[in-house]
């Protein structure tokens, strides 16, 4: 996984290299990787600072266009394995991307990073909450960034449909799991475990035999 | 509180860990039953005060943990709680990663990654209409609505986002 091109990253402007569409759904490579774990540690504590609300829409915005240290689809993958792992997703994300690029040193760098700075914060939030949350603007300030924080989530959702364009299952397919996911745990609250097991065998099942036929035509 | 209580709360915690399946989040009602209800660390209002410090608070959400640990037992609860809550999970997902890593040209890898990816999605937008519809009211969903179409369609950077949202919310228009 790791990458030898160690390319300046930064500049975010730069649009993700072009290759081939594979055979397989196999994503393409990212144009990036982090030079160190130091490095790692410091862009995980710099995008946890962004994150109010949840680091999911941040994380994404920087490991992804930003840094280019993983394709959109990668993205998907890691974050559909931190998902349905116990832990917090963003976590998750965090570890198994330092672990790609820097085994155990890369994961706890990454998580670290994630980890260490907000958790100074937020204990000195939960200090002084207790002095002012009666204040009817720090009330409302909080209401306002909490439904912006549930706008981020949805926006970055809208963003990764797109990458399910090459998803081997079909657009189709891919909106109608999607949909039904919705329904099951926003509209109907069902267990998340459930749904998981559920959902997740029916579309893993139907994928594996798209592949596999994809697969013998390919030779 | 005595420390064998806290053996036990940390055992519970270590448990919940593995439970958490989509975040700590979701084994929150069950951290309450203990907390609150059973051991009587925390009262009603700390514990929702804690999810709502931590939403507010730049990081994962997770330390909501660490903030009932500190009201609980101060600094050192924090840290113990937040080491429970994490240890067994990232375990897990460090060893899985590698797993899948290793074997990620095997056809069911590669299955269970395109099937679980649109469910992802899904997933994501389900959170975000949750937390959207968590807050009373109706004028503040306009705002998210906003949100979602800026990072959807823009560059802006989040956190111009996240400042208007705590701007409107002060000036009391939502």
């Amino acid at each position: 996984m790791r990458q030898d091109e160690g390319r300046a990253s930064g500049d975010g402007a730069g649009t993700p290299q072009k290759l081939p569409a594979s055979p397989v759904s196999s994503p393409a490579s990212p144009v990036s990787s982090p030079a160190s774990p130091v490095q790692l540690f410091v862009a995980f504590t710099l995008l946890a600072l962004q994150g109010f609300g949840g680091v999911i829409a941040v994380t994404q915005r920087v490991l992804v266009e930003q840094k280019q240290w993983l394709t959109r689809e990668q993205f998907i993958e890691v974050l559909s394995l931190a998902q349905v792992l116990p832990g917090p997703n963003v976590c998750n994300v965090a570890l198994i991307t330092g672990d790609r690029f820097f085994g155990w040193r890369g994961a706890f760098a990454a998580l670290g990073g994630m980890m260490a700075l907000p958790l100074m914060i937020v204990l000195g939030v939960a200090a002084l909450y207790a002095e002012y949350a009666a204040e009817p603007a720090v009330a409302g300030a909080f209401r306002g960034m909490g439904a912006v924080a549930a706008g981020l989530i949805i926006g970055t959702a809208l963003k990764l449909a797109s990458a399910l364009g090459s998803n081997p299952m079909g657009m189709r397919v891919c909106w109608l799991a999607g949909t039904v996911v919705f329904i099951a745990v926003a509209l109907l609250r069902l267990p998340l475990v459930w749904v998981l097991l559920v959902l997740g065998s029916l579309a893993g099942t139907f994928a594996w035999m798209r592949l596999r036929s994809r697969d013998a035509v390919d030779g | 509180m005595s420390s064998a209580d806290w053996l036990i709360l940390f055992g519970h915690f270590l448990l919940l860990s593995l439970l958490s399946i989509g975040g700590a989040i979701t084994v929150a009602s069950d951290m309450h039953r203990v907390m609150v209800d059973q051991m009587g660390l925390i009262s009603d209002a700390q514990f929702s005060a804690s999810i709502a410090i931590a939403q507010a608070s730049p990081g994962p959400n997770v330390l909501f943990v660490a903030v009932m640990g500190y009201q609980a037992a101060g600094i050192a609860g924090a840290v113990a709680i937040l080491i429970a809550i994490m240890l067994p999970s990232t375990t897990l997902a460090l060893i899985a990663a590698r797993w899948g890593q290793e074997r990620r040209h095997w056809l069911s890898v590669r299955a269970f990654k395109a099937g679980m990816a649109p469910l992802v999605v899904g997933l994501l937008m389900a959170t975000g209409w949750i937390l959207a519809t968590s807050i009373e009211g109706w004028r503040h969903l306009v705002l998210t609505a906003v949100a979602a179409l800026l990072v959807w369609k823009t560059r802006l950077h989040l956190l111009v986002l996240v400042g208007a949202g705590a701007v409107v919310g002060a000036l009391g228009w939502i």
